[in-house]
């Protein structure tokens, strides 16, 4: 039992002061990583049980990685309106061949998300999540997997970059352009979707504008579109309303970009990504002074993602018992991070995307633009049997062993491998839980008994 | 869900206003509610045909229902042969028809237009919880009741998004996982007490299915009927609120017409199996039937023989209570939107006021967050 595994109980005033140049132990290094990334690697978890917070969230935030391990799946870009010109053969040939493709694409992000190698790169992969939930597009109104992957990869490129640069990308990223109507945003009929969605999703949040904002902004985003040919985003200077428009109290004959500007000059910006991020890695219910706090950081800095995510891990909410095992994993977690946790052989981990859609996570197709509800919202009595369910089939793979149907996902887990790394029953729980069972196992149980219990256990839904 | 969950969408002030409602006993909840979800997006002018606007063949040179083929209602107004099942129903004056339905502003997406109706939001409005969730959060049923919902044939939560439902696919199956479920005290944090609140759920639903009922009715085939039969089992097993069936493959944009009058056969056969087995178990007078969806389709029919995405659409209602006959009002072909569809003339939320209001007599305000007339169409 090492230190970390006291500092769980200390009451929270004390931790603070108390661990500053204390090692996170096993139980700190596990809570730094499921929090940030997608489960506990055992190995992970060594190498950050022996650092210092600091050292910790320093090592975390120093990985530079922009771009996917994996080459993404070839796919070109296909012009929508040409099935117009095809027979209904050709047209039905040309839809099977774009569902395949959409399909190999959610395989390939899955398959990112599952071997990021360093703790740096899960986190760099988890903002790429958390940026696809904030400045969400859906593959169900793009119908593109060129531009859904486009957008996946500038998302990636900023990941945990420069918000105000991704912002800025973003507006004009093609998929974006489609999905938020900014095509149909012309000089004299203006559609507002995309001015709305700016101001009330991706920069300020609700009731920090009025209507008349959303009508002048809308004005200057006119002509943002796409070349049909090409795909790629094009300005069309004759539908550009390039009259003077008035937005937050600023006048002059603005363009979509010098309406971002606006945005970003807005404390409420800052103040508003941070408040997600609190909600995505501390807890449900952000500190308003930690967060004012954290976004003059995070703004001061022209909106470095890592000078506001720096002090959000390094804050003593992060760390507190009380907030420790307070989130829902989101599938992502579960079936990801689970694999992860457990070192589990996926041979071919295409079909984890579609776990992740049984269990409401379909990758590139959020519900709304307002992304996905997540926390408690995770947990139906479908979703959670559904999530059990792959927890026994898994245990149940190791107990007898047989070739799984084709198109199912094939795993090997080599529990005996994976209990060896601990001492005992304590160790193994802590690897596992975020808080105590809420059935502790039966006394006796050891081997596949114990992690069949802890891992069907209420508090394995959590992080 | 947390039941503060719901409230959180009202303004801080609205809190101390609706405190008490919460317990209030749930008034008639002895009354059952079965959705069936027509998904995809039902051909509503196909389905209820304006046989005698000339402006429908005109609109419909190829797919258009000759009219000697129209199982005639009334001097305009008749059904899609293929709902021949339903006649009896009409005759005895079980069948209300609701023209029409729909809701301001439109949206064509499958995905948009299903969610508005799941949680009975506006068109620009987003909600989390569906309409039947935030009704049961209000009221909640009796503590023996198998569940809040039992969803059949689609798993998504749809209208109980954010409640206490039980989706079924096979009931051996659904007791079988079970077993990984355990039922204990919520305690600790909210999403801790969250999670140990829906274990208990599922293993109180499967404790209830033991008893497998068996009917005399036959069951179609095809996957509404086996929707019909499980939801059946359920309704035999234990009380619920609400049963919601789906039946897909309606987004018809080729070929249209052998694929929608099978899926109105389907829905014609799996109806009439419905009410004879609920007829069985002594339920048919305290159950009200409601078909639904995202959206019907496009007037003009396109160049593959199909129709695109559309607005409006008409709706059945069915039940002992019913006060069978149409309602609304036909679609105005004559005045059709911008994209070439037709103006509601029912707003889908006045549909659920008369169920909220009428079978179930509770307050409609709260939980579709507006006033809407409710329909006339029940008989008590």
């Amino acid at each position: 039992m090492g230190p970390g595994r006291y500092l769980g109980w200390l009451p929270g005033l004390l931790t603070a002061a108390a661990v500053a140049g204390t090692p996170l132990g096993e139980a700190g290094a596990r809570h730094l990583l499921e929090r940030t990334g997608f489960g506990a690697p055992p190995v992970q978890v060594a190498e950050f049980s022996r650092l210092e917070r600091r050292q910790a969230v320093d090592r975390l935030l120093a990985d530079r990685r922009t771009v996917a391990l994996q080459p993404p799946p070839p796919i070109a870009y296909e012009r929508l309106s040409r099935l117009k010109d095809l027979s209904e053969e050709e047209r039905k040939a040309v839809q099977r061949e774009l569902v395949r493709q959409g399909g190999e694409l959610r395989d390939w992000w899955a398959g990112e998300m599952l071997r990021a190698p360093t703790a740096g790169d899960a986190l760099a992969e988890h903002m790429t999540l958390f940026w696809h939930n904030h400045f969400v597009s859906s593959q169900q109104k793009v119908r593109s997997s060129y531009l859904m992957l486009k957008q996946n990869e500038l998302l990636r490129s900023q990941a945990l970059g420069n918000f105000g640069q991704l912002l800025h990308a973003v507006a004009k990223d093609p998929a974006m352009v489609v999905y938020l109507d900014s095509a149909t945003n012309r000089k004299g009929s203006p559609n507002e979707n995309f001015a709305r969605e700016v101001m009330e999703l991706f920069t300020l949040g609700e009731g920090r504008y009025s209507d008349s904002d959303v009508r002048e902004a809308a004005r200057a985003f006119t002509g943002w579109s796409i070349d049909p040919e090409t795909g790629d985003f094009r300005g069309r200077p004759p539908i550009h309303d390039g009259g003077e428009k008035t937005v937050l109290g600023r006048s002059g004959n603005f363009d979509g970009d010098d309406v971002l500007d606006i945005l970003l000059e807005q404390p409420a910006t800052a103040e508003f990504i941070v408040a997600k991020l609190w909600r995505e890695f501390v807890s449900p219910a952000p500190d308003p002074g930690e967060v004012r706090r954290i976004a003059a950081a995070f703004r001061g800095s022209s909106y470095e993602v890592r000078a506001a995510l720096g002090p959000l891990l390094l804050s003593p909410a992060f760390w507190a018992p009380e907030n420790r095992g307070i989130l829902v994993k989101a599938p992502v977690d579960w079936v990801i991070g689970t694999i992860r946790t457990l070192d589990v052989e996926v041979p071919d981990p295409s079909p984890l995307a579609f776990a992740l859609r049984q269990l409401g996570q379909d990758l590139f197709a959020p519900p709304n633009v307002k992304g996905w509800p997540g926390g408690e919202m995770w947990i139906n009595a479908t979703t959670l049997l559904a999530r059990r369910q792959l927890i026994d089939r898994l245990l149940r793979g190791e107990e007898m062993p047989r070739r799984p149907p084709r198109g199912t996902l094939d795993m090997h887990f080599d529990s005996a491998a994976w209990l060896q790394r601990y001492r005992d029953r304590a160790s193994v729980q802590q690897a596992l839980l975020a808080l105590p069972a809420v059935q502790p196992p039966a006394a006796g149980a050891s081997g596949l008994e114990l992690l069949r219990a802890l891992l069907l256990d209420p508090v394995f839904q959590l992080k | 869900m947390e039941r503060r969950q719901f409230l959180r969408i009202f303004p801080a002030g609205a809190l101390v206003a609706l405190a008490p409602a919460v317990s209030v006993a749930a008034p008639q909840h002895g009354r059952l509610l079965v959705l069936v979800e027509l998904r995809g997006g039902n051909d509503g002018l196909n389905t209820v045909i304006p046989y005698a606007d000339p402006l429908y063949i005109a609109l419909r040179p190829r797919l258009g229902i000759r009219r000697d083929d129209v199982l005639q209602l009334d001097a305009a107004t008749g059904l899609h042969p293929a709902l021949r099942p339903l006649m009896p129903l009409w005759e005895t004056g079980e069948l209300a028809v609701v023209q029409s339905v729909g809701y301001p502003q439109p949206n064509l997406s499958h995905f948009r237009s299903i969610e508005i109706w799941d949680t009975a939001s506006g068109s620009g409005e987003y909600l989390a919880e569906g309409w039947l969730a935030r009704q049961f959060a209000r009221q909640p049923v009796p503590a023996d009741y198998l569940a809040e919902g039992v969803l059949v044939g689609s798993p998504e939560p749809g209208p109980l998004a954010g409640g206490r439902a039980i989706a079924l696919r096979d009931i051996e199956q659904f007791r079988r996982q079970a077993r990984l479920a355990r039922s204990r005290a919520a305690e600790g944090n909210a999403a801790l007490r969250h999670i140990l609140q829906v274990d208990s759920d599922i293993v109180r639903a499967a404790a209830r299915l033991e008893a497998q009922q068996s009917f005399k009715t036959q069951f179609p085939k095809g996957a509404l009927g086996e929707a019909v039969r499980i939801g059946c089992q359920a309704v035999a097993g234990g009380r619920v609120a609400a049963l919601r069936l789906t039946l897909g493959g309606f987004d018809t944009h080729q070929n249209q017409a052998g694929i929608h009058a099978g899926l109105l056969k389907q829905l014609a056969e799996g109806l009439l199996a419905l009410r004879s087995a609920l007829d069985e178990l002594g339920r048919w007078q305290d159950t009200l039937v409601m078909t639904y969806g995202e959206f019907g389709r496009r007037p003009k029919e396109n160049l593959s023989a199909g129709t695109d995405h559309g607005t409006a659409a008409p709706h059945f209602v069915l039940g002992g209570q019913v006060r069978g006959g149409l309602y609304g009002a036909p679609p105005a072909l004559d005045r059709l939107d911008g994209n070439g569809n037709p103006a509601f003339a029912v707003d889908f939320r006045s549909l659920y006021a008369t169920v909220l209001e009428r079978w179930w007599d509770a307050d409609s305000a709260e939980v579709l967050r507006g006033r809407y007339p409710p329909l006339d169409l029940l008989r008590a």
